[in-house]
């Protein structure tokens, strides 16, 4: 189902954790079928604003709205997937029997593991343990049980941290041709390299939205050439109107 | 109705406990070599006394021990947060933690009693059957107590804490090793509340008495009512928004 508007569209989000406003007032929306990369510095709240999307964060104030949904809404759970930062496998199991078991709650096709498997360059482990694999492995099993369902909007947080560089060129290739099937994909990176792959960008810094768009048109209207230009730029301009 | 989101849980689980195969051996044959040493005991009527009520203690603790470590991983490790954003219900996971850990209570139910009752000359007057339903009752007891206590503790060594905290004080007053009347009056008050006694007193209904008796239906439908209430509790620990 292609969905016109916004996938996603946040309006005066707040969200406070332990006292602190971990994200205040953030109103941006996520064009569908882009690469929206999700850029700040560690402790910025990309992880908090990815929990409001998927609807597992408590939030004080505002909406979160997916697919013209409230957040987190139970017809939702079967059209987005999400990744935690660490990766969330079963360390007992085999990548094949954890990946059976999320197979069996997304309800995807018996089929549908396998492929994925290769799709990741899983297979050659599909019998080792999760507890087993190195964290870059274990990485791919945790994003591989999120491509089980075909979600329609998937939200990755710092899916290629610590990857070797080919594999993660491999991963940004196919965010890219997941976008092409007119796939939502919001991915978190505080590497501002990795913001140069995306279609789309939010930039984060404590807690507050920097700046919202396509990366040529943030570089074109700061003047910069790289993004990381662009948000120190940013970052200096919102400092002096504070 | 079991949905199929709780049958792969189940499935699942009993996966993780299968490839432990050291939790699987020291479920299975723990029990059978703690019964052992009372038949050299000098008295034959302390066994023929305590005999069965451990063959309801041993799935309670394990069963306890085990799923509060399996869900307190579940909680570190994000997959219960993960689970919590796909299509299932909380009333799934619950579900088919109880079929894993009833099938494998069952397990450890069913060995035991058959070494007591072939080998140790364990005696009961009422049906063998009705033992081993009584000792798994005791285990989805002490996995529903395992369930609720996992969400209080952020490590494995402070689960496992729980154990002597809530499970030795109920089989102290359960009135297995002291008889009841023989306590002081607050503490046999005491057991009153421990839902541990209610199982055990069960088991020693089953051995005394052949015919059906309305205080055993009692006792089983308190431990019964008290897993349902703990699970409910579990369940009201899991949300689906946190902070």
């Amino acid at each position: 189902m292609v969905y016109e508007g916004s996938a996603v569209s946040i309006s005066g989000l707040v969200v406070r954790r332990g006292g602190m406003a971990a994200l205040d007032n953030v109103t941006t929306s996520i064009p569908p079928g882009t690469v929206t990369g999700l850029i700040g510095p560690s402790g910025c709240g990309k992880t908090t604003l990815m929990r409001s999307i998927v609807g597992t964060q408590r939030i004080v104030g505002g909406t979160v709205t997916v697919f013209g949904k409230p957040a987190g809404h139970s017809s939702l759970r079967t059209r987005v997937a999400y990744t935690t930062q660490a990766p969330s496998a079963y360390r007992e199991l085999t990548v094949r029997e954890d990946l059976e078991y999320f197979r069996a709650i997304v309800r995807a096709p018996s089929t549908r593991v396998d492929e994925i498997l290769d799709r990741l360059g899983l297979s050659s482990l599909a019998g080792k343990p999760c507890g087993n694999l190195s964290g870059g492995q274990l990485h791919r099993v945790s994003l591989a049980a999120a491509l089980l369902g075909e979600p329609e909007l998937l939200v990755l947080d710092e899916p290629t941290v610590g990857l070797d560089p080919v594999l993660r060129g491999q991963l940004w290739k196919m965010f890219h041709e997941m976008a092409g099937i007119g796939t939502t994909m919001v991915i978190s990176s505080h590497v501002m390299d990795e913001a140069e792959h995306c279609g789309n960008l939010v930039l984060l810094r404590d807690g507050q939205l920097l700046a919202a768009g396509p990366p040529q048109d943030l570089k074109g209207k700061t003047g910069a050439e790289t993004v990381e230009e662009a948000f120190l730029t940013l970052v200096g301009s919102s400092g002096e109107s504070r | 109705m079991i949905s199929k989101a709780a049958w792969a849980t189940a499935l699942r689980v009993l996966h993780q406990v299968q490839h432990d195969r050291r939790t699987v051996a020291l479920i299975l044959l723990v029990p059978m070599v703690l019964l052992i040493p009372w038949v050299f005991d000098d008295h034959p009527e302390v066994f023929d006394r305590v005999g069965l009520p451990l063959v309801g203690v041993f799935p309670l603790v394990s069963m306890f021990l085990v799923t509060s470590i399996t869900m307190l991983r579940e909680r570190v490790s994000g997959t219960l947060e993960r689970l919590m954003t796909l299509p299932m219900s909380k009333l799934d996971l619950l579900i088919g933690y109880a079929l894993a850990f009833g099938s494998l209570a069952t397990v450890q139910a069913t060995l035991v009693a058959l070494v007591g009752f072939v080998f140790l000359d364990l005696e009961a007057e009422g049906p063998k059957a009705l033992v081993v339903g009584l000792a798994v009752l005791n285990a989805l007891l002490g996995m529903s107590l395992g369930l609720f206590v996992s969400a209080f503790a952020r490590t494995e060594f402070e689960a496992v804490q729980f154990m002597p905290a809530l499970l030795i004080p109920q089989f102290l007053l359960s009135g297995v090793m002291i008889p009841r009347d023989q306590m002081a009056t607050a503490l046999e008050y005491a057991s009153l509340a421990l839902p541990m006694r209610y199982g055990l007193d069960a088991m020693e209904r089953v051995r005394d008495r052949s015919d059906f008796q309305w205080e055993l239906a009692l006792d089983a439908g308190v431990v019964g009512a008290v897993t349902l209430g703990l699970l409910a509790l579990a369940a009201l620990t899991m949300r689906r928004r946190t902070t």
